[in-house]
């Protein structure tokens, strides 16, 4: 089975101190450090799984700047075949359906029966996956936490529904699944690995590669524009606990027993 | 002289002269033997190289400590006893056994320098041991069959019973004592009944009661006594030679060369391979254990050593707690592998299938915190941490690794510490308002230089709680009028339980951005509170200058009377110091902390029993420990923090961040928050300091 895996290289929110910056247009970005979205992880895990069971390629692919070539390295270290960039001056700014865009003019370039993408992104508003289903005209699963491979012509796939519920749908391929996490345990990848994959060439496709019309990617192309980044400020009803972790943790304690949540 | 009975050497058994068997036997048996040697050395042969010929005079001085000197033996009293007598008896009465082999073809061959009196000496000698090796058969055979210690069950997940085994030894060890004194017996008792003098018997002895036991029986009778009990003793002496090395026994063999080859740098951790370079690790087909042949020839030998005494699992935290981990039978197991895969007949079935998953378990390698108890413990020198880190390296080339320890581990490969806080953050500590004011510490820069270095490690430079310990060091520091600094944002983590864990790769970048960062401080010492990184910076790193842990700082200052100690006002305290794994069984500094304790007046101590020192009980694990999720049924530390209660203690002292972490969450949990405390050592001197010329709060 050809596989394709869509991944995002976003700050790492767990090791990261995120502050808005001045203008309140972008995250202060100097001091961050980056990896691959944490769905996305679980998309390429599974994506060799379901090689290692059934056997063929899988494909990792990343819209983004030079920099994302990391990501796509590291998940080449974790077990994918190939990996493409897709990079070009002209995508930056582009909104979700840029993206989707980006990615549909690459996977119909190649022969691709099962595209991979993450249920969300730290940074993003969960809506590429959806997108690029419609535009390839494919069908396409949300929210996946179970992939069962029937043959080469249909697959069925589980899905998590409201009050922990499962949902088991067939759905035929070549199809488009968003993963949601939990659905494996990714593996681990050491700095050997990384380095193993330090010289595999990971193929850069532009604009032009990809004879993608400039009107439909970057700022021009995009129908939703960020307007603002702010910190909430806090409501009615929220309150900040200030102190050291042990003070904190007293009067959130004296408060949950106030209000009745604990005895 | 007149012979009273016809020898071995003489004798005929229905017109077939004996002497055809006394040769027979023994090179039967000796080429069995050999035979059976040499398949068992056919895995060492495949195995992994190892390094072992460095120090060959310490080698041979913990020859005699160990295997000779039977050293650890008395640790587990009855049964080091009854060891001793075992191992002394049989170093003498080999002497005879060799003795006995060449009677049967030469009659009345004695040893070179054992003929006339040297020879009855010896003879006494070797009746009392014989006696004293039967009794203590007897005795190990009621142990085993009566009391069944419960260190030598076997819980059904790893196999049968091996009773059977040690019983079926110590009859053959008993027939061989009871057919020598038979043997013996039948010829004195002869002399007597031809009135010839027979050799002096020690009265009492074995040889002694058989002669007794066979005073009235006919000479005839006597003849065919003597050569059938020497025939019994010849047989079953060549049969033990070959059933030695099918079981424990094998360290009958091999303990020698076990300990003579052993690990000498505690602490320390095996490089991935050896004579494989730093640099050249990347092009290493395999990392670590994967199949049974990746590991080294010596940890196969410990293998065959593993007398199945069952001391390092009695001693072990995670098997004490119920985690899925016995060291004893990671050896066991790995020795009957290496039994099935190198079969005596037919052709070895060497396969690539991965140890892990098949003989051993994911959960049960991660469950070890590498505290080096087992090692302690092992009588024969038997090795773990070093097994362990290898399959973990395995583990982790495969991308095995515990969901719960990859983010630590990402954050240490991104951040240089494993909670992904900020690297421009890390010297934050010292920003403490009211530590602030009084004590202002130097970062370590191009032009701010110091004599020594502090080296602080991520947990005490963000744990909010530890950050106290790093304050009381400095503060202590201060006072014993030390030129120190810390290097702040330019360190990163030791990177100590990261190659334990058997990230290796990601520990050599930690190890050489902080090499770096030291020798560009240009300091002269290196201090540090914290004993892993204790431990990393003496074992791990390499051509840094010398490094101390905080205590023998104190120790020093204290006896020089550069700092000096309050009485305790405080009335109703109990203190014992709970000895961390790296700082004490990996270091051996055991009676520093405690002298520095007894430095205060009024201070009542006492010890956890005898688990203190090379005893003492993990309290859970540091570093990546801290995130690794267990399948336990209780928490080291609980069972540490109630040793302490039992020992009648209100107060536990230790020098470790990581201990204290794990002991105060214990506390709480075993419910004893408000009656016990947890203090490290640096904190209590920090408390007591008598006079503060300077940076005192």
């Amino acid at each position: 089975m050809e596989i394709l895996v869509c991944v995002k290289r976003v700050p790492d929110t767990a090791e990261n101190e995120i502050i808005v910056n001045r203008d309140g247009t972008d995250i202060e970005r100097e001091d961050l450090v980056f990896s691959v979205n944490e769905w996305d992880n679980y998309a390429v895990e599974e994506a060799i799984q379901i090689k290692d069971k059934v056997g063929g390629n899988v494909t990792v692919i990343t819209v983004g700047n030079d920099d994302a070539e990391e990501v796509v390295r590291r998940e080449m270290a974790m077990g994918a075949d190939r990996g493409i960039l897709l990079c070009d001056e002209a995508f930056e700014g582009s909104d979700g359906k840029g993206i989707a865009s980006i990615l549909k003019a690459e996977i119909v370039k190649g022969k691709y029966d099962l595209v991979l993408t993450g249920a969300q992104a730290d940074d993003g508003a969960g809506q590429v996956g959806g997108m690029l289903a419609a535009m390839l005209d494919w069908p396409f699963a949300s929210l996946v936490n179970k992939i069962e491979v029937i043959d080469d012509k249909k697959i069925l796939v589980g899905r998590e529904i409201a009050g922990g519920n499962q949902e088991i749908n067939e759905i035929d391929l070549p199809c488009v699944l968003s993963i949601q996490t939990g659905i494996n345990e990714p593996r681990y990848v050491g700095i050997r690995g990384i380095r193993k994959v330090a010289s595999a060439d990971i193929p850069v496709h532009g604009a032009n590669d990809l004879e993608l019309s400039p009107e439909l990617v970057g700022p021009a192309g995009s129908l939703v524009k960020r307007l603002d980044f702010f910190v909430p400020e806090p409501g009615e009803g929220a309150k900040m606990l200030e102190g050291n972790t042990q003070e904190i943790l007293d009067k959130l304690v004296e408060i949950l027993k106030s209000k009745g949540g604990i005895k | 002289m007149e012979a009273a009975l016809i020898s071995p050497a003489k004798a005929a058994v229905l017109g077939i002269p004996t002497v055809i068997f006394s040769l027979i036997i023994p090179v039967m048996g000796v080429a069995i033997f050999t035979y059976i040697i040499a398949k068992r050395l056919a895995p060492l042969i495949r195995a992994l190289p190892d390094e072992r010929r460095d120090y060959p005079a310490k080698r041979l001085a913990s020859l005699f400590k160990y295997a000779i000197g039977q050293y650890k033996q008395p640790r587990y009293l009855v049964a080091g006893i009854l060891h001793i007598v075992f191992f002394a008896g049989f170093i003498i009465i080999s002497l005879r056994s060799i003795t006995l082999v060449l009677l049967g073809i030469s009659e009345g061959y004695h040893l070179p320098g054992l003929g006339g009196q040297w020879g009855t000496n010896y003879n006494v000698v070797k009746d009392v041991a014989a006696t004293a090796v039967l009794g203590a058969c007897i005795v190990a055979m009621i142990r085993r069959v009566v009391f069944k210690p419960e260190r030598y069950k076997v819980p059904p997940t790893y196999g049968k019973d091996h009773t059977a085994e040690a019983i079926f030894v110590l009859l053959l060890i008993s027939g061989l004592l009871i057919s020598d004194a038979f043997f013996e017996g039948s010829l004195a008792s002869a002399q007597i009944q031809k009135d010839l003098s027979p050799e002096w018997m020690l009265p009492g002895t074995l040889s002694w009661m058989a002669a007794g036991l066979l005073g009235s029986v006919s000479t005839a009778s006597l003849q065919h006594i003597h050569i059938a009990a020497y025939f019994f003793h010849e047989v079953i002496f060549f049969f033990f030679l070959c059933f030695l090395p099918f079981g424990k026994h094998f360290h009958i063999i091999t303990s020698f060369p076990n300990v003579f080859m052993r690990k000498l740098d505690k602490g320390s951790v095996k490089p991935v391979r050896w004579g494989v370079s730093d640099e050249q690790l990347d092009r290493l087909e395999n990392f670590g254990v994967k199949k049974f042949e990746d590991f080294t020839w010596k940890h196969m030998l410990d293998f065959y050593t593993c007398a199945d005494c069952g001391r390092c699992s009695d001693q072990c935290p995670a098997n004490t707690v119920g985690r899925p981990l016995s060291p004893r039978f990671i050896t066991i197991k790995c020795r009957d592998y290496s039994f099935r895969h190198y079969p005596l007949r037919g052709d070895f079935k060497i396969s690539d299938e991965p140890l892990i998953g098949n003989i051993l378990h994911e959960q049960e390698i991660w469950s070890c915190t590498t505290c080096g108890a087992c090692e302690e413990e092992c009588p024969v020198m038997i090795e773990y941490i070093d097994k362990i880190v290898d399959l973990r390296r395995f583990m982790v080339d495969e991308g095995m690794v515990p969901q719960s320890l990859q983010k630590p581990l990402g954050a240490l490969e991104k951040r240089g510490n494993p909670y992904g806080k900020m690297e421009r953050k890390r010297a934050d500590w010292i920003k403490d308002k009211e530590f602030a004011n009084t004590c202002t510490i130097k970062i370590l820069e191009r032009k701010v230089k110091a004599e020594t270095l502090y080296f602080v490690d991520s947990v005490t430079s963000f744990d909010e709680r530890i950050q106290q310990i790093g304050r009381s060091t400095a503060r202590v520091l201060k006072a014993a009028g030390i030129d120190f600094g810390i290097l702040g944002p330019a360190e990163v983590d030791s990177g100590h339980e990261v190659r334990r864990f058997g990230e290796e790769m990601l520990f050599q970048l930690l190890r050489d951005k902080n090499t770096l960062a030291i020798l560009e401080s240009s300091v002269k010492k290196i201090v540090t509170a914290d004993p892993h990184a204790y431990n990393a910076l003496k074992k791990d790193y390499g051509g840094l200058p010398e490094t101390e842990h905080i205590s023998q700082v104190i120790a020093r200052a204290l006896s020089e009377g550069k700092i000096r100690l309050q009485p305790l006002e405080e009335k109703g305290k109990v203190f014992t110091y709970h000895d961390p794994c790296y700082l004490g069984r990996h270091n051996g500094l055991y009676d520093i902390p405690r002298t520095i304790m007894d430095f205060i007046g009024g201070i009542e101590r006492v010890e956890m029993g005898n688990r203190c020192k090379d005893r003492s009980f993990c309290c859970g694990g540091g570093g990546l420990y801290l995130y690794y999720e267990p399948e336990e049924e209780k928490r080291m530390g609980q069972v540490r923090v109630e040793m302490a209660a039992k020992a009648g203690a209100n107060v536990i002292i230790t020098a470790c961040p990581f201990c204290m972490i794990n002991l105060e969450d214990a506390v709480k949990t075993s419910g004893l928050e408000g009656k016990m405390e947890v203090i490290d050592l640096v904190e209590l001197v920090d408390r007591q300091l008598m006079s503060a010329p300077q940076g005192r709060v």
